[in-house]
């Protein structure tokens, strides 16, 4: 098969590109949805139209279909990394093996923390996405599609909230070393703002991490009174 | 002192090898890990056996020769040490030591922990040489080099070649080794000829000898005996993409 990219830095470089823009993306993605916080008719009002508006506008096509793409590259090329490095590992595993003393458990783990968000994106697509597009859901008093509802009802469930919850985990760790990863991929690294990477990136991870698993939690417990 | 190893055992290339079990009595805690070696040697060659072949050379820590994976760390388990620097007074009296070779694809074993290292030999030839007539070391301070960019050059330039970041590295990567030279010249003068295209003709042919590509754990940078920093192969992917853009 002769893909473009054949090359090992190539191949990075793409995976780099392509999981920066997906770390932009996330970035609106939870700036948006923070508006599931407000308190419940101002949100059911504002998320509603905030989602109608957002499906309507062609430049917001245009970027949901390059995150498609991008997702698809991303994973594609960790598939095809992975299987050239298992090849170059060789046939014999060491029999004594204390190599993870040498490195973070979640940098050799990328492609499971990854593997863990394939899933977790199917379900989220599949529930959020794919409802709102592609199905008939009750309309909410301004006439807009009550998306809203559909996700608070989601997260009355402990269970879905726990997913949520894991899934972010996963990206919490995949993104503590992908941005940082990234940045080396590139070539955009220089000694001088090494300390200043590593904070921006960490920063980054921790802030992602808790504002995803924040809006499952909240609606949770503000809609399971104890 | 006395030690149990357990060693890798392997005919060639082809044979399936395996771990072999020796007792050592009688050890000098003094003794270099490669001198241990040597006395497990005289004592198989005494029962009329077939000695161990490990590769070994200046044993001063400046060839880059020695290289075993012992008690599952690349050069044992002391930082920025190589194989021969490692002595016995690091490991307690009665210890259980596992000695195997550093493995790879692109590193075949040739006999038991002796493995065959020209792979790094062709990277090299691929790019990592200057072709300008540098003729005899100039005077010091007629050079343009700032002292800054020649202790980075040399700190690059350090790299000893033992493949110790490839062994332990999970995709073996020889990512650390080649982006050392790519680094070492892209910053001095006489590297400038050949700049744009050094660092793609040299990862070319990392990919070409089968090696893995990076991921950047930093776990090469933990056991390279010369403490080379990562930040090197940030700079051969800087190198690569200007090379990609600028190739003449
Ligand atoms: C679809 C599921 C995903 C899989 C299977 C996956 C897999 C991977 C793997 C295996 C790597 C490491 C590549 C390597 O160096 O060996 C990686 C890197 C990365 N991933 Fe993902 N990932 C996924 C989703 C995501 C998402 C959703 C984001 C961002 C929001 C993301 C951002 C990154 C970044 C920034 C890197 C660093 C790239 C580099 O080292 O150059 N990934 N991913
Ligand atoms: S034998 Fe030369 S570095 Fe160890």
């Amino acid at each position: 098969m002769h893909l473009p990219f054949r090359h090992s830095i190539a191949r990075k470089n793409l995976m780099a590109l392509t999981g920066g823009f997906l770390s932009f993306f996330l970035l609106i993605h939870l700036a948006g949805n923070l508006q599931l916080l407000l308190p419940e008719a101002r949100a059911r009002e504002q998320f509603n139209l905030y989602a109608q508006l957002l499906s309507g506008n062609i430049l917001i096509k245009a970027i949901s279909y390059g995150l498609y793409l991008s997702i698809l590259l991303h994973a594609l090329y960790a598939l095809l990394l992975a299987l050239s490095s298992r090849k170059a590992r060789g046939g014999q595993a060491y029999v004594y093996d204390h190599r993870r003393q040498a490195s973070p458990w979640y940098a050799r783990s990328m492609g499971l923390l990854g593997s863990i968000l394939l899933v977790f994106l199917a379900v989220h697509m599949k529930d959020f996405w794919y409802v709102y597009k592609f199905t008939a859901i009750p309309l909410d008093e301004h006439g807009q599609k009550d998306l809203y509802t559909v996700v608070a009802t989601a997260y009355q469930e402990a269970w879905y909230v726990l997913l949520y919850v894991v899934a972010m985990i996963a990206l919490g760790f995949h993104l503590l070393h992908g941005v940082k990863s990234a940045l080396f991929s590139l070539g955009l690294y220089h000694p001088r703002y090494r300390l200043w990477a590593k904070r921006a990136s960490t920063a980054y991870a921790i802030a992602m991490t808790a504002g995803f698993c924040l809006i499952p939690i909240y609606l949770y417990f503000t809609q399971n009174p104890a | 002192m006395k030690i149990t190893l357990y060693i890798w055992r392997q005919d060639n290339a082809q044979a399936k090898g395996n771990m072999e079990k020796h007792a050592l009595n009688g050890l000098n805690p003094d003794m270099s890990f490669l001198e241990m070696l040597d006395v497990l040697n005289e004592q198989i060659i005494t029962a009329g056996g077939d000695p161990v072949e490990f590769d070994h050379d200046c044993r001063e820590g400046i060839c880059g020769q020695c290289g075993l994976f012992i008690n599952g760390r690349a050069h044992g388990p002391l930082a920025a040490t190589t194989t021969c620097q490692l002595h016995l007074r690091h490991f307690k009296d009665g210890d259980t030591i596992y000695v195997e070779p550093f493995r790879a694809a692109a590193f075949p074993v040739v006999k038991d922990l002796r493995i065959d290292r020209s792979a790094f030999d062709r990277i090299i030839q691929a790019g990592g040489y200057v072709s300008a007539r540098t003729g005899d070391a100039p005077e010091a301070n007629a050079l343009p080099v700032p002292h800054r960019t020649a202790e980075q050059a040399f700190d690059a330039a350090a790299c000893i070649g033992c493949g110790a970041c490839v062994a332990t590295c999970k995709n073996a990567s020889a990512a650390l080794f080649t982006a050392a030279k790519v680094s070492h010249l892209a910053m001095l003068p006489q590297g400038q000829p050949e700049r744009e295209h050094r660092a793609q003709a040299m990862s070319a042919q990392m990919d070409e000898e089968g090696f893995g590509h990076c991921t950047q754990t930093g776990a090469c940078e933990v056991e390279c005996p010369q403490e080379i920093s990562i930040a090197h192969i940030a700079r051969m992917n800087y190198e690569f993409n200007r090379g990609a853009i600028l190739k003449p």
